[in-house]
């Protein structure tokens, strides 16, 4: 779907949602995960963070909180966790609600600054894991998906690192980064193309399928 | 004042490499071949925090390249840090490959079972390494086949251990099995067919970190089921 509203050949991906923290790669016929998070994923830690500060969840609560951030100037540093190419955010969200309600109390740091500390650790975290990522594979494309992925400030720092690499970066936006229905349909659309057809009557839906298992076989690859 | 000082015990360092996050150079210290690695400034993240992130890491990285060697584990020899531009001189590690340029060569050379049985001493080997590592609760925190060089005939098994930027001294098993987890999808990610490989490594690590290794390797198991969705079809 990424590959299809970008035009990107054979990025590095970047996905980034509520449930999902993931680098990934194209190598020997399958997507491979080179990056992940060891324990919850980044959307969930900014979700939780959220609801500490009690901001809205219309429409939603990632949005609030990049909105908070653009107003936000003073630094808190936060718990930085990287191992190898892989993240870990639980450590980071415990100190940061501990932290938070006693900063705002002694009016230390507002809202806004924590909104924006809290941002600028967690994508850094993501970027540097997925430059290593690039670097280990050689690639000069890099593409962010999921609904993390709406966010400009992160839009923004890849493309710095991107630049910094001399390599280029697609980003798609709010249409087509939270749409799942779109992307299933995509994803026929291009096993029907390449031949691999599902008689209706044995079709069947299951929640738990996992895309890692797909072995793909679209055109171009 | 950089360069007068650089070029009176330095000659003028060539760029060797560019890697994520530092440069290499190569030049000489007092006379000695060397080489630099100078990290630079991320410019896509915050500048307190990129100054933070730089001097921890450089910290980190010296800190464990001596207390590695004081463990009798083979690493480049410290010869001058410079806070000033994030720099390290070290050692520099001559005749040497990577190991995964090694694992490379010899898979691309033999058939599948004749590569596994080359390989099973350099697992042995490494094994050894990492087990003395944590017996002494040094945690490497980015453990690659390229971050291994082999020097010399491979034959000799003479492992250096490279690049120590995210490493910690910490005695948990939980930092021990990430470690581990770490290698294990660096390996199986990079190398094809290298479970045997990984296997043999954790053999060998459980012999030679005998205090911790039960916990850690049940650590390394539980890792292992956390983040990714398993596949739950059927």
């Amino acid at each position: 779907m990424g590959r299809l509203i970008t035009g990107a050949e054979n990025p590095t991906v970047l996905y980034v949602s509520g449930g999902n923290t993931q680098v990934i790669a194209y190598l020997q016929k399958r997507y491979r995960i080179f990056g992940e998070t060891i324990d919850i994923a980044v959307g969930n830690c900014l979700d939780r963070f959220a609801r500490v500060l009690k901001l809205s969840n219309d429409p939603s609560p990632g949005y609030n909180i990049e909105q908070l951030a653009k107003k936000g100037k003073k630094y808190l540093e936060l718990p930085y966790t990287v191992k190898g190419m892989d993240v870990s955010f639980s450590g980071l969200l415990s100190f940061i609600e501990e932290k938070a309600p006693q900063v705002l109390k002694t009016g230390e740091y507002t809202p806004e600054d924590l909104c924006f500390s809290l941002q600028e650790t967690v994508f850094s975290m993501l970027i540097e894991i997925t430059e290593r990522a690039m670097a280990h594979c050689g690639s000069q494309e890099v593409l962010i998906v999921g609904g993390v992925g709406c966010n400009k400030r992160l839009q923004e720092m890849m493309e710095i690192m991107a630049k910094e690499r001399g390599a280029k970066l697609f980003a798609t936006d709010e249409r087509f980064c939270i749409d799942n229905g779109a992307m299933i349909a995509q994803a026929g659309w291009e096993m029907f193309k390449s031949g691999q057809i599902t008689p209706f009557e044995e079709t069947f839906c299951t929640q738990r399928f996992v895309w890692f298992f797909l072995k793909i076989l679209f055109p171009n690859f | 004042m950089e360069d007068e000082s650089r070029n009176s015990i330095a000659t003028m360092p060539v760029l060797m490499k560019q890697g994520a996050e530092a440069k290499l150079y190569k030049s000489t210290f007092y006379g000695k071949p060397c080489i630099i690695k100078e990290r630079f400034t991320k410019c896509y993240r915050h500048p307190s925090l990129d100054k933070s992130l730089t001097t921890h890491r450089i910290k980190s990285e010296v800190r464990a390249l001596l207390r590695c060697r004081m463990n009798g584990i083979c690493t480049p020899t410290v010869y001058f840090t410079n806070m000033e531009n994030s720099s390290i001189y070290m050692e520099e590690i001559e005749d040497a490959q990577t190991v995964r340029e090694y694992i490379q060569h010899v898979q691309a050379n033999e058939n599948s079972d004749t590569a596994n049985n080359i390989l099973k001493p350099l697992g042995v080997k490494v094994g050894e390494i990492l087990g003395i590592m944590h017996s002494n609760n040094i945690v490497h925190g980015d453990l690659t086949t390229s971050n291994m060089l082999l020097r010399g005939n491979p034959a000799g098994l003479d492992v250096v251990i490279i690049d120590f930027g995210l490493s910690h001294f910490e005695n948990f098993a939980e930092e021990k099995g990430v470690d581990l987890y770490v290698l294990e999808r660096a390996i199986l990610s990079t190398h094809p067919n290298t479970e045997d490989f990984f296997q043999t490594i954790l053999d060998s690590y459980k012999k030679y970190n005998l205090k911790s290794s039960v916990e850690v390797v049940a650590k390394l198991d539980e890792v292992r089921l956390r983040g990714r969705k398993r596949t739950m079809v059927g």
